[in-house]
Formats: structure tokens, C-alpha cells, sequence
């Protein structure tokens, strides 16, 4: 089908929404600069050293021009604290796929120029989110290590417990054939041993690798042994002596060449069954007016074909029921020459609506068609007309449609996705296989307005019941609260940091991300791999 | 004197337009080689080719009998000796006519006259040609020869009576010093030339050198041909040469050329030879030697006169009349040519070696590259290190000056050093271009010799870039299907890699980063876009900071080899974890180039310093001292006294002990 677009480049309205979704990407960029800058402060000390930088760390270990795609880079965003201003988003890590000696790799740094790489806010999820990823797609695993451990002055139970799964699932990927490689670029110590203890392959920093137990100063404290670092656990040590180390490095640099020499050398690819890749044209209308197409305010109405025209091969896609439950919009296109089943929202979701997106998700599932959500409902339709209609058993087949499907679900929140629609439209609870925000979006169980309301209308009700007046004045306060609670949670931002998804992109991208994510998933589908019972034992 | 077959006594270019011309009048060209030049282009290029020996040259090319043997064998009724090597050597000429076969070049009697200094200035001026006032006397004895000297004036010119190539010629400018030069000079005249007599000259100061091509044949017939201005040249070395002289008047022509051909007429001349005169500011000209052989330079002669000289020669050589008498030479238009060379201008000129990973020479009008070289062959460290010659000819002198500028940045060979830079450098001097170079213009011009060039910045950062690039090809060669809209791209703020290049002894520390179509290169003093678009093999163009820069290269893992404009680089990226001396690494000496062990100093066991000298490698007529690049024990010897090596071969392997 031929779209036609209603929005012009030029517009007042064109130039409008441009203005403000690109003044939400600059905020975007802000919060990433935040991490980087101060990391960069540590450089002279680490310099000092004979260390490099972890971005330099990770700049050696790509391969130049290829694809990096960040994941969480907003993650421990006002988590760390409230104080807007002093939150730096990343929680020490920096997490991403890209390529490594032309292999697609997920990548974990440490960012040891913040709190030396000590556990941060976040930095929990989003190792086992990138584990996860790792797990699912069949990715090589690499983590330069440098981290200080748990952060003891913010030490939480809950997260010595439940930190327990990063190692378990090192042993998952080791069994299911994944390699796992680590460059100890610095101290690694407690639980933090385990990292290289853990790995496939080890290649340990002269000077600078250190792994152990307990660092001199617990050693000290609990057997009373005078020890220093490099005997107890330095990289040459562990080469030489305790068999933790398969490789020397000279230094952080020499580090990444050598983890892409072993990456290189698992020919990872010679497992892939190749993908035949059918010609496709680019989008007809450039991805680059996605900024002006969109308003970033949920509540002005657009129609989502605008986004989808921009995504997919030549503009090209063919709706599916158009004239049944308009307001969802079930369509079939390609991307990258990849068959996609798009869904997306222009408002609610009606049990008209609710019934295709729950039929053309499973056939694109019974076809093996990837599925990509366009989240932007402020949910399921309410009131009595759609109750009567079923609108809760409708719904409750589309959850179940999305629960179910087998084939890579890559889920966008590219405007409101509200109460159980975002369960229908394959939210974070329903683990796509890829889910990622453009900055505009905004997420929760309602509105804060329609919160707000609501809890306006019950107070005004229960004192009626009563037959006490209103204290409008508290009312008032509290509706303030509600909006206030809902609106402070609801950001993209904000959710991002609670690693509520796997990150915040810049719409501009979406095309891009989309290509990166269907190519990742589909490729973890097409591979091989040797799966053995215990994982590789360390000798 | 009828022959249908020719045997050509040389190689390189001069061999292979040698072998041109005679195929192309219809003989059977036999080619000679050397064992390193076993695949050489010469070599294929002839109907037949016969082995002469090893690749020293008293045992191949300067092998008189066995080159005998082979025209004897192969049938061949000619031997044409091209120029160098045998070409002036009377024994050989004289020898070629015993063995009842025909020398391409003149009788043996014109050679010996011309080839000793002293006795032809006497046979000139005898014949009326203006020579350079001075003593050739017999009588070499200091005082003589002071007397002499003072006679014509200051300063003088000492020079080696037997010599050539400007071997043993010293200038002196007061008498004072005139007895320490007599010393030494005929030191090195005895060394040089087996004989020590040497002449004195008036010293022309810079003058133009000058020389007539003339041809005579057995019919009493001597033409010639007119000029070529070869002034341009480095201690006697012609670096361009020119045809017409620039500052010629076609009177001054007729005077010049008919003492040139006196000069022919005076020593019963036979075939092609070259007249070389120096010529003053004020028009007065001197002779100076006659070179009985085909002349590097003759191309451009060709191209004025639209002759070819090898098919006059052979005409000559089968007894025939010259085609044309002196009424009939046209000079259509001005030619000029460079010689392009294996060496380091910035060195002393010091030869390289090498192998040929590239070579393309430049195509247009008027443009002609006479060429011994091809890609993939070797630069073998027994020969001459000149590759090619690169000649422009134009309707006017600015037109061919312009053509052959364009035609030396054009012509591109990659794989060892050239002297490329140096020519355009040279082509592009004022002076040049106004024709008012003199023999001293290039002395005058890098008084303190031809400065060392390192890559520019835009050289530098577009090798960054094709460094960038090769990685980023290797790794979607391997990767699964990356679409294009994804390269260059990053969800988050692009990350710079960076980049160590080393090009010579200069490392640049560099960082790049991917952006929309190509890459951002940060130097030291300076930020560059670069966007490649890749041609037809090894070329390609660039954007660099919205400019179109042209560049040939070759890439081979670490190495890049680059060409842009007329700079000619090698880059080798400098891995982490990579040390200077990894090229070896630690202890472990290689040879740094191929070349004849001399002499051997290490013994396994011995102890030895830093910096001491364990062996002595002679290549291109140089000895190398090879120091050991560690103190330390010495673990292995892998050569012997007397070895030849290839370049990266082990040779001493030293265990460090202490620092």
C-alpha cells in the first residue's frame, strides 16, 4: 500500500514537534555525557598507571564503523539519588552489542573512573539484562573487568542474593555454548573474583590485573596476614601460578587486541546459517522527519502509519482488518528485506482492536514472522459499552497472544503506553526480545491526570456517603501529589533508569535500531551452538 | 654485416626499449640475465633469453666471454650493449668483432680515444672543437701540473684523466690547496680507475651542461641531431634532462652541432654517440667528453626529432646509410625527462632495495615511461636503482613541464623508496621552470641537501581513515548482514578509537571516529573529515574537509603503502603490545635489508654490549653495521662470513641480561 503522508516538512506544527523531540534527544545525549565526563576526570590517574580509559578500553575492542548498539545507558538514573542534578545514569557499566573481530559480541565495561568501577545503582539489572540478552541471541559475551565489588557503604542484602545469578548465569552461557571472555584490566576482588573466575578465557593486565577473594586489607582483617595485591592475586601470578589466567596482556590496549585475537579465533560465525538478503529499497520518506512527525505530548492525536512509513523498506506496508478496530493498527512490511508484522496504537485499544492484534499476532507467530510493537495506547477502552462487548476476555487474548508468540518481539514505547495495554502491546513484563523508548514516552499504570481524577472522584464520593464536605483545599493537595507521583515516574527517563527497558534512542534512529535488533535476534535463531552439560571447566 | 638476430648485453629499461625497437624491425631479440633477474621483464620480453650468471655483476653483465658465448649460442649475429655495463668498454667491442659478430655501437678505436680524457682533448683541439683551457699533459708531476693550473687561473677543476660519472673531479679554487687535492685525487683516480693521471681545467662555473647527439655512419655520413640541456644534476648525476636546450639560438645550434660532429669526424665515429659540451652565461661553449653509446637520456631526443635511435643504430650497425642527412632533422616541440630511482634523496641518495608491490606508471599525450620494472618483481641490491623514465613532450616547453609534473605524481610505484618527491620538487622549482637552471641549480637549491618530507597531515589522516576502512571491511567480511544505514552508527555518543601510525621513525598518535559516510580524524594540531570512495584496484578518492584528494595504495595487514600527490609513504600501524624492536623482538637481529655478510663478530657464548658491533652486512656497495640491540649473551649465530641474506632473515639471537 502507497502511504500517503498529512504531515509536511516545513509545517509550523513540522517544526514544532521537531523543536521539542529534538530538545528531549539533547537531554538524552546530556544524561549520557553525564558518565563520561566523569569518568574522563579519573584519565590522568589511570594514565598515571599505565591504564587507559574504559571507553578507550572498548573503542580498542570494536571493530571501527561497525554497529555499537548501548544498552541501559540511562540505567541507575535518579536511582542513585533524587537529587536530579548529582545523578550520573550508567551505574558504572557500559553495556552494549557490537562487533569484535567482525563477531557480534554483548560487550560489559566497567567504568572503574566512577567509584572505581564499584557496583552501582543499577549495575545488578543491567549485567543480568545483558546476560540475559547474551543467553537469548546467542551472543559471545565480553566484560573488561576493573570494579571495585559492592559498594559497602550502600551495602543491601538483596543485593548480595540476588547478585548470586550474575555467576550462575556465566555457567549457563559456558553450558549452552556460549563463550565468555574476560580482560581484567584492574583490581576484581570478593565477589567481583568470580568474573574472571567464571570465564572461558581470562586475559589478565600485567601490572594492573589483580583477582582475589580478599583484597591485602580484608586479608589482614580477618587472618591477620600481611599480604600485598600483586602476590596475592596480580596477573602474573594467576599466568604463572594459580591457572586463572590463559593470556598475559602488556597493557589495557594489548588487553583488547588479545580478547579480539580469541574472539576471532571462535569463528563464530561459521556456525551462522547465512541469511538470504533480498534486495530492499530505503524508506521512501526519510527517518530523519520521524522529529517532525511525532508531537511529543501523548495527547495529540496522529496516525502511527506516519512512524511506520518511516521505518520500513521503500514506505512500503499493507494494513491488515484497516477497517475493523481503526484505532490499532495491525500492518505487514519488511525491514532490511526482513517480513515484519507491525502493531501499533492511534489511541486506545477497543475489543474490535483487541481481536485482530490478537489474530495477526498469531499468525505472523505462525508464520515466523518477527513482530514489532509500536507502543502508543493509553490502554484498553473502559466504560459500559466495551465491557458489554467483552472488552476484558478481548484483551485478555491479545496478553495471551503476546505471552505466547515464539518469533523475535522488538517492543518501541514511542508515546503513552498505559495500564494493561502496555501488557497487550508486549511491555517490559512480557521480556521482548528487544525493548527500547524514544524520549517523548511515557509509561505507568494511568495518567497522573487520570489518577489524579480518580482519586478526586472517590474522595468526592466516599464524603458524600458520609455527608461531609469536601476539604476541597486537601483535595487539591492531594491531586497534586498523585500528578506529581505519576508524572515523576512516567518519563522515559526516569523508567529507563529503572532499567524498565533497554534504553532511551533518539527516534531518528528507530529504523536503524529496528534493523540492529531483528538482525541480532534472528541471527541467535540461526545459529548453532555446542551445548554441553556443566559449562567449560577452568583447569 | 647482415644479422637477423640481436643480442642485447643489458637489462632494465634500456634493455627492454633495446628489445623494442628490433622486434619491431622485424629481429629476434635475445635477451641476458643475471640469476636475480631470472623473471625479469627484459627477460620475457625477448624471443629468447640465455642465463649468464649470478647476480654480481663481473660474473653476468659485466661477463664479456659468457656474453659472447650466449650471442654465439643463441644465433644471434649483433650484440647491442645498451649503455653502462660493457657499452664503453673498447676489449669488449674489439672482442665482439674477433668472435665475427657485429658490436652495435662505435669501433673500439673511437672508445679508446674517447674514453682517455687527456689524449681526446688533445685529438680535439687538434680538430678545432673548443675545449676548456687546462693541462693534459704526460708530465703528471705536482709542479707541472701547479704551473698549469696557475696558468689558466683560478679556480681549476681536477679531474681524473681515465675517469667518468664525475668520479675523481675536485674543484679548487686556490693554489694553496691545489697539492692536497692532487693527492687525493689521484688516490682515488688509482682506485677508481686503475690509472692515476689526472688533467687540469679552468673550473666554468656554473655553466650548462649541454650535450649534441650525433650519428655517424660507415659511409662517411655525420649528422646531428640536436641538443639536450642536462644541467640538472647532482654531483655530475643527471636528475632531468631536456631537448632543446632552453636558452639555445639556432646559430648557436649550428656552431655547437658542427664541433660536435667534428668531434665524431676526429675519431672515425660509427653510430650513435653524444657530444657533451659546458656552456657559459655568455654563449661560449667547451667540450667536454664524448660518450660513445646510446645515452640514457636519448628518449628525448626521440620525441623532438621523432626518431628512433636504436633502429638508426642497428641500421648503422648492418652497414646501411643514415636515412636522413643534417637538412632533413626536424625539432618539433620540447621534450623533458626525469629519471625516477629506488633512493633516499633525503639520505645522501642512498639506494633502497625492495620489492614492487605497485607500479603504475602514468598514460596520457605526449607521455612516454620507459620502464624495466613491473609490479611483484624485486629491487635486487646488484644494480642500478633507476626504475623508470618518465618523459613529457609538448608543443611548447611549459606545456611539457606541466604534462611531466602531472606525469611523475601519476606515476606511482609503492614498495620501496623512491625519488619522486625530490622530481617534483625539482620540476616545481622557479628556477627550473624559467630554463635558468645551471649545473649548480641544484646544489644551489638544497644547499644542505634535499630535506627529509614526512606525511602531511592530509596524507596522515587519510591513512588513518583506510585504516578504518580495511577494519571495518574485515570485520562485515566476517560478520553476519550488517545493512548500510548501520554502519558508521552508534545508539549512543560515537566512541574515537585510536590509531598509532608509524611512518620512517615518526609515530603519529591518532583517534578516529566513525561519522555519517566516513570518519573523523583527529591529529595533533588538527581535526579532518574523511570520506573514501574506493576506484578501479588500488586507487581511490577522498573527501578530506570538502577537498577531492587522489591517492594510490596498497594495504598488506599493518602496512599501508600510500601515494598521494607526489608523496610516496609507508604507514605500519603500531599494534598494542607492539615494541620497536618487535620487528626482531628482544635479542633476535634480522637482516634490516638483503645483502652479503662481510664480516661475522658474534660468537654463541659471548657476552656483548648494547650498540656493539656484531657483523657486517655490505648491501648496495654500503657496509651496514649490525650493533646488538641488547646487552646480553649471545645464544645463536644463523649466518656465516660470505652469506647472502634476504631482508627479515635471522641472523643472531642475543639473551638479554640486564638492562
Amino acid at each position: 500500500m502507497e502511504f500517503v503522508s498529512r504531515m509536511v516538512r516545513g509545517s509550523d506544527q513540522y517544526a514544532r514537534n521537531r523543536a521539542d523531540m529534538l530538545a528531549l534527544v539533547d537531554r538524552l545525549r546530556a544524561l549520557e555525557a553525564r558518565p563520561v565526563a566523569l569518568s574522563e576526570q579519573r584519565r590522568d590517574r589511570m594514565e598515571a598507571r599505565g591504564q587507559i580509559t574504559p571507553r578507550e578500553r572498548l573503542a580498542r575492542l570494536l571493530d571501527p564503523g561497525m554497529p555499537w548498539l548501548q544498552m541501559h545507558s540511562l540505567g541507575g538514573y535518579m536511582v542513585d539519588t533524587k537529587n536530579e542534578p548529582k545523578s550520573v545514569p550508567g551505574s558504572s557499566v557500559i553495556a552494549g552489542i557490537g562487533f569484535v573481530a567482525g563477531t557480534r559480541c554483548a560487550v560489559l565495561v566497567d567504568d572503574a573512573g566512577i567509584k572505581a568501577g564499584a557496583m552501582g545503582a543499577k549495575s545488578l539489572d543491567i549485567v543480568l539484562s545483558l546476560q540475559e540478552t547474551a543467553i537469548r541471541h546467542k551472543l559471545p559475551f565480553i566484560h573488561m573487568v576493573e570494579s571495585a565489588g559492592a559498594n559497602l557503604v550502600e551495602y543491601r542484602v538483596e543485593g548480595w542474593a540476588r547478585g548470586g545469578a550474575l555467576f550462575r548465569n556465566f555457567a549457563l552461557m559456558s553450558a549452552a555454548g556460549i563463550p565468555n571472555v574476560v580482560v581484567l584490566h584492574g583490581p576484581s576482588t570478593a565477589g567481583g573474583a568470580y568474573m574472571p573466575g567464571m570465564a572461558d578465557y581470562v586475559i589478565g593486565v600485567r601490572r594492573n590485573g589483580m583477582a582475589a577473594l580478599a583484597g591485602a586489607a580484608l586479608v589482614h582483617a580477618a587472618t591477620g596476614e600481611i599480604a600485598n595485591d600483586r602476590e596475592l592475586g596480580g596477573s602474573e601470578m594467576h599466568a604463572t601460578t594459580s591457572g586463572l589466567v590463559e593470556y598475559l596482556a602488556e597493557d589495557d590496549a594489548h588487553g583488547a587486541e588479545l580478547a579480539r585475537q580469541v574472539v576471532a579465533r571462535l569463528d563464530w560465525n561459521r556456525r551462522l546459517a547465512p541469511r538470504a538478503v533480498p534486495a530492499f529499497d530505503e524508506p521512501a520518506l526519510s527517518p530523519d522527519d520521524i522529529t517532525g512527525v511525532v508531537p511529543t505530548d501523548y495527547r495529540t492525536p496522529y496516525d502511527v502509519r506516519e512512524v511506520v512509513a518511516r521505518v520500513v523498506d521503500g514506505s512500503v506496508f499493507e494494513d491488515f482488518k484497516p477497517d475493523s478496530g481503526v484505532s490499532t493498527v495491525c500492518t505487514q512490511a519488511a525491514v532490511n528485506g526482513i517480513p515484519v508484522g507491525i502493531v501499533g496504537n492511534n489511541g486506545p485499544i477497543d475489543p474490535a482492536g483487541a481481536n485482530k492484534a490478537a489474530q495477526f499476532i498469531q499468525l505472523c507467530d505462525q508464520a515466523d514472522t518477527p513482530l514489532i510493537f509500536l507502543n502508543n495506547t493509553t490502554g484498553y477502552m473502559v466504560g459500559t459499552q466495551y465491557e458489554h462487548a467483552g472488552m476484558i476476555k478481548h484483551g485478555a487474548k491479545m496478553i495471551q497472544a503476546v505471552s505466547n508468540a515464539k518469533v523475535p518481539r522488538i517492543a518501541l514505547y514511542i508515546g503513552a503506553s498505559f495500564g494493561a495495554g502496555n501488557y497487550g502491546m508486549s511491555g517490559y513484563a512480557y521480556r521482548p526480545d528487544f525493548l527500547f523508548a524514544w524520549p517523548n514516552a511515557r509509561t505507568g499504570v494511568m495518567g497522573g491526570d487520570q489518577a489524579a481524577g480518580t482519586m478526586e472522584m472517590v474522595a468526592r464520593a466516599g464524603a458524600r456517603r458520609k455527608g461531609v464536605d469536601v476539604d476541597e483545599k486537601q483535595l487539591a493537595r492531594q491531586s497534586e501529589m498523585i500528578k506529581t507521583i505519576f508524572g515523576g515516574q512516567e518519563d522515559a527517563f526516569y523508567t529507563s533508569g529503572q532499567c524498565l527497558d533497554h534504553g532511551v534512542i533518539d527516534p531518528r534512529d528507530t529504523r536503524r535500531v529496528l534493523g540492529f535488533c531483528l538482525e541480532t535476534a534472528l541471527e541467535g535463531r540461526r545459529r548453532t551452538v555446542r551445548e554441553n552439560s556443566y559449562g567449560v571447566a577452568r583447569f | 654485416m647482415a644479422f637477423d638476430t640481436l643480442l642485447v648485453a643489458n637489462r632494465g629499461e634500456i634493455a627492454c626499449r633495446i628489445i623494442r625497437s628490433a622486434q619491431d624491425l622485424g629481429l629476434r631479440a635475445i635477451a641476458v640475465f643475471s640469476d636475480p633477474d631470472a623473471d625479469a621483464p627484459h627477460v620475457r620480453m625477448a624471443d629468447d633469453a640465455v642465463r649468464i650468471g649470478p647476480g654480481p655483476v663481473g660474473e653476468s653483465y659485466l661477463a664479456a666471454d659468457r656474453i659472447i658465448q650466449a650471442a654465439l649460442d643463441s644465433g644471434a649475429g649483433a650484440i647491442h650493449p645498451g649503455y653502462g655495463f660493457l657499452s664503453e668498454n673498447e676489449d669488449f667491442a674489439g672482442a665482439v668483432a674477433r668472435a665475427g659478430l657485429v658490436f652495435v655501437g662505435p669501433p673500439a678505436s673511437a672508445i679508446r680515444a674517447m674514453g682517455r680524457k687527456a689524449e681526446a682533448k688533445r685529438l680535439m683541439i687538434a680538430a678545432g672543437v673548443p675545449c676548456v683551457p687546462g693541462c693534459e699533459g704526460e708530465d703528471q708531476s705536482d709542479t707541472t701540473l701547479i704551473a698549469a693550473a696557475e696558468q689558466v687561473g683560478f679556480p681549476v677543476m681536477v679531474k681524473a684523466s681515465a675517469g667518468g660519472g664525475g668520479r675523481g673531479m675536485r674543484l679548487v679554487d686556490r693554489v694553496e690547496d691545489l697539492a692536497d687535492a692532487l693527492a687525493l685525487a689521484r688516490s682515488e683516480a688509482e682506485n677508481a680507475f686503475g690509472s692515476g693521471d689526472l688533467i687540469i681545467e679552468k673550473a666554468i662555473l656554473r655553466p650548462r651542461h649541454v650535450e649534441f647527439q650525433v650519428f655517424a655512419d660507415g659511409h662517411g655520413n655525420v649528422i646531428h641531431l640536436g641538443e639536450r640541456d642536462c644541467s640538472v644534476q647532482r654531483r655530475h648525476q643527471k636528475v632531468v634532462e631536456e631537448a632543446p636546450c632552453p636558452v639555445m639560438t639556432p646559430d648557436l645550434r649550428a656552431r655547437m652541432g658542427q664541433a660536435a660532429v667534428g668531434a665524431a669526424r676526429a675519431v672515425d665515429y660509427r653510430g650513435a654517440g653524444t657530444v657533451e659540451f659546458l656552456l657559459d652565461a655568455s654563449g661560449e661553449f667547451y667540450f667536454l667528453e664524448m660518450n660513445t653509446r646510446l645515452q640514457v637520456e636519448h628518449p628525448v631526443t626521440e620525441m623532438v626529432t621523432g626518431l628512433d635511435l636504436v633502429a638508426l643504430q642497428i641500421a648503422v650497425a648492418r652497414g646501411e646509410q643514415l636515412p636522413l642527412a643534417q637538412e632533413d632533422v626536424r625539432l618539433d616541440g620540447h621534450a623533458i625527462e626525469v629519471r625516477l630511482y629506488a633512493e633516499d634523496p633525503a639520505n645522501d641518495y642512498l639506494p633502497a632495495t625492495g620489492h614492487v608491490d605497485l607500479w603504475h606508471p602514468a598514460k596520457g599525450p605526449g607521455l612516454r615511461v620507459d620502464t624495466g620494472v613491473e609490479t611483484g618483481q624485486d629491487i635486487s641490491p646488484f644494480y642500478d636503482p633507476m626504475l623508470a623514465k618518465i618523459i613529457a613532450h609538448g608543443p611548447s616547453r611549459a606545456v611539457a613541464l606541466d604534462r611531466l609534473r602531472r606525469a611523475v605524481r601519476q606515476s606511482v610505484l609503492l614498495g620501496t623508496t623512491t625519488n619522486t618527491g625530490f622530481l617534483s620538487d625539482v620540476l616545481a622549482q622557479d628556477v627550473f621552470a624559467a630554463g635558468e637552471a645551471t649545473t649548480a641549480f641544484l646544489d644551489e637549491t638544497y644547499p644542505d641537501g634535499f630535506p627529509a618530507h614526512h606525511p602531511d597531515e592530509t596524507a596522515t589522516a587519510l591513512a588513518a581513515a583506510l585504516f578504518m576502512e580495511h577494519d571495518r571491511q574485515a570485520a562485515l567480511g566476517r560478520s553476519g548482514f550488517v545493512a548500510a544505514d548501520q554502519l558508521h552508527w552508534s545508539s549512543a555518543t560515537p566512541l574515537a578509537s585510536p590509531l598509532s601510525l608509524m611512518s620512517g621513525d615518526e609515530v603519529s598518535d591518532l583517534r578516529v571516529c566513525a561519522i555519517a559516510g566516513g570518519w573523523a580524524v583527529s591529529l595533533e594540531n588538527r581535526d579532518l573529515t574523511v570520506s573514501v570512495q574506493p576506484g578501479a584496484g588500488p586507487k581511490l578518492r577522498a573527501q578530506m574537509d570538502g577537498a577531492t584528494v587522489d591517492a594510490v595504495r596498497v594495504h598488506v595487514g599493518d602496512v599501508l603503502q600510500l601515494a598521494v600527490g607526489s608523496q610516496r609513504m609507508a604507514f605500519r600501524r603500531v599494534r598494542a603490545g607492539w615494541r620497536e624492536e618487535d620487528g626482531a623482538g628482544g635479542g633476535r637481529i634480522a637482516a634490516p635489508m638483503p645483502g652479503l655478510v662481510l664480516e661475522l663478530g658474534a660468537e654463541v657464548g659471548a657476552q656483548v654490549a648494547k650498540g656493539q658491533t656484531l657483523a657486517v652486512l655490505e648491501a648496495m656497495k654500503m657496509q651496514h653495521q649490525i650493533t646488538a640491540p641488547v646487552a646480553g649473551k649471545i645464544t645463536a649465530v644463523h649466518v656465516k662470513p660470505g652469506q647472502q641474506l634476504a631482508s627479515g632473515d635471522a641472523m643472531i639471537e642475543i639473551e638479554e641480561t640486564g638492562t
